[in-house]
């Protein structure tokens, strides 16, 4: 996905348009409509629903959580439903330790491969961004390529490699770097090296789309007045490059946070991350309400670099 | 002047791409390891690949996920691509915020908390949970990957054909079949195959709302994967390895076609 060069956006309709302008307009209308309907149906909704589970209690029933909206009940129906909510499940959140550290692993994960992802990300945008023209649309596809190959294979794939008779330590062994096995696999750094890896085009793809659209005369000029090619890769290049590092950021950190394939498989049965917390409330202790509750208090957290990205977005995008 | 790539971003690129190419090239070898032990070589052998044609569960599952892909991805372009050209086209409408921010938010929306609240709408609704619960939840994921792809090639191209057409008399709708559809057509389809990759790839949203009787192939994966790494895995994985690759051969081919269309135009019109 190379970004697009920033296209004057023309208004709505450029020119004096007559006749079709109405009918067009009304098209347009219908044209937005429906991803909008689909959208709020499968998208908006699911939140609120979310929102009210959070606030119930559970119980050993089909739906097992209680109260449940009686539609023919009418108001006093309603009411009783209202007084059935209860914040609860926030107040469990809050004041049980294995919620909190869970939170906490996970942000502090994310900002971790983040920062590694970045100075990871950063020399190979920088490299494809500088090499020859031609080649440079088929260094991204290279390496937008393997997000396209299976998610959980890649991540299947380094436990082959991290397991205790896995390749890695074969190749250290060998080496002589070490003299018995190292226990990699299961450890924080397992899932330090899952979530560099699986993140990686995410990070470097928006790098590369704001350094290639540099000027490279910016740099002449400041070699020209006498600047060493450091000191200008500082002044000059990385602060022009801040848009690409902040949506970089933004998009591996985001979805970090919430992640649960990469330290499931990858790392050991002790400390979990928030993802597999409310994987295991869910799935395990069958406890809806609290999962939920985990998900709202996600989201809470998140909204501030979610809403960050949304104006990213729309401003690389166009329009807005 | 340009100037040219130094040593250091030679070998930054390079390194870059071993680490991510080199665990897909192991696993792809070690799918033909005649050893049942992952880790030791036991010779070339293809026993693996003949144990997951035995292997019933994993290829109806394997053909779920097939089915779920192509459904979600279809429904995805058609639903996504109204969304980029609303974007794009309808100017400043009411409710423009709202409408794109709808649209943005699942890109990074954790996976987790998407497939719990699809979950609980189904369960809401009283939705038997299966195929069908899988295919909307996919769609609904995604449709803004399609959305992203098609408005950058959108904004990108040359709305003087368009204008051209509109000029001479042709009505609005048509002038989309005939001029625009074409113009984007390598954008919808690279759209596509991003959402038919990622439904066949998804784990989290696929394990919250599907039901009995529809395990999709990630889900049976998973599963294997958690009881001990199993050679059969290696083989499916580099089975789907190069289907991807065979499909994402294809779109380039067709995408290099479709770049290649401007300039003949301009070459035919001059």
């Amino acid at each position: 996905m190379s970004a697009p060069p920033p296209a004057p956006q023309p208004g709505p309709q450029s020119g004096p348009q007559p006749a079709p302008a109405p009918r067009r307009a009304f098209g347009m209308r219908l044209l937005v409509l429906i991803p909008a309907l689909w959208l709020a149906l499968f998208f908006v909704a699911p939140f609120l629903i979310v929102l009210k589970i959070s606030l119930s209690q559970t119980v050993i029933a089909q739906p097992p959580y209680a109260p449940v909206l009686d539609p023919a009940g009418g108001l006093p129906a309603l009411r009783e439903f209202v007084a059935g909510l209860s914040l609860d499940n926030y107040a469990l959140l809050v004041t049980d330790a294995l919620y909190v550290t869970s939170y906490l692993r996970s942000l502090a994960m994310a900002a971790g491969s983040t920062l590694l992802l970045l100075l990871i990300g950063y020399p190979i945008a920088y490299g494809i961004a500088r090499s020859p023209r031609r080649i440079q649309p088929v260094l991204v596809i290279a390496v937008f390529l393997p997000f396209l190959t299976a998610f959980l294979i890649r991540i299947y794939a380094w436990v082959n490699i991290l397991q205790r008779e896995g390749l890695l330590n074969e190749v250290l062994l060998a080496l002589g770097l070490v003299r018995e096995p190292l226990a990699l696999l299961s450890t924080d750094a397992a899932i330090v090296i899952g979530l560099v890896y699986s993140y990686l085009p995410f990070m470097v793809l928006p790098l590369y789309a704001s350094l290639e659209r540099m000027d490279d005369s910016l740099l002449e000029a400041a070699a020209d007045l006498g600047c060493p090619a450091w000191k200008a890769f500082w002044l000059v290049t990385v602060p022009l490059s801040m848009p690409g590092v902040t949506a970089g950021a933004l998009l591996c950190f985001i979805p970090i946070v919430g992640e649960f394939v990469v330290p499931d498989l990858l790392g050991g049965s002790g400390a979990m991350m928030i993802g597999q917390t409310l994987w295991v409330e869910f799935f395990s202790n069958k406890d809806w309400p609290v999962a939920s509750a985990l998900a709202v208090a996600l989201l809470a957290i998140l909204l501030a670099p979610i809403v960050i990205h949304q104006h990213l977005q729309s401003r690389t995008l166009g329009g807005g | 002047m340009r100037r040219g790539p130094s040593v250091f971003n030679v070998t930054a690129v390079a390194l870059g791409l071993a680490f991510l190419y080199l665990p897909i090239v192991i696993l792809v070898i070690y799918s033909f390891n005649a050893s049942r032990l992952v880790t030791v070589w036991g010779g070339w052998s293809v026993r693996w690949y003949v144990a997951l044609w035995n292997d019933t569960a994993m290829l109806e599952a394997a053909w779920i996920s097939l089915r779920i892909a192509a459904l979600s991805a279809t429904v995805a372009t058609v639903l996504g691509t109204l969304a980029a050209v609303a974007l794009v086209r309808a100017g400043r409408f009411r409710g423009r915020a709202v409408f794109s921010a709808m649209v943005y938010a699942p890109l990074v929306m954790p996976e987790v908390i998407t497939g719990l609240s699809l979950l609980l709408l189904f369960v809401a609704v009283d939705l038997d949970r299966g195929f069908w619960t899988v295919t909307i939840a996919h769609t609904t994921l995604t449709l803004c990957f399609v959305t992203v792809v098609v408005q950058a090639r959108l904004l990108s191209f040359d709305r003087s054909l368009e204008e051209a057409a509109m000029d001479l008399g042709c009505p609005p709708l048509k002038t989309f079949f005939v001029i625009t559809l074409p113009l984007i057509f390598p954008a919808i389809a690279a759209g596509w195959l991003l959402a038919f990759t990622l439904s066949l790839d998804d784990l989290v949203i696929a394990s919250f709302t599907t039901g009995p009787g529809a395990s999709t192939l990630p889900i049976r994966i998973y599963s294997e994967v958690r009881l001990g790494v199993k050679p059969q895995i290696n083989a499916i994985c580099t089975i789907m390895i190069a289907l991807v690759a065979l499909i994402v051969v294809v779109a380039a081919l067709l995408a290099k076609r479709s770049e290649l269309a401007p300039a003949r135009q301009v070459a035919r019109g001059a």
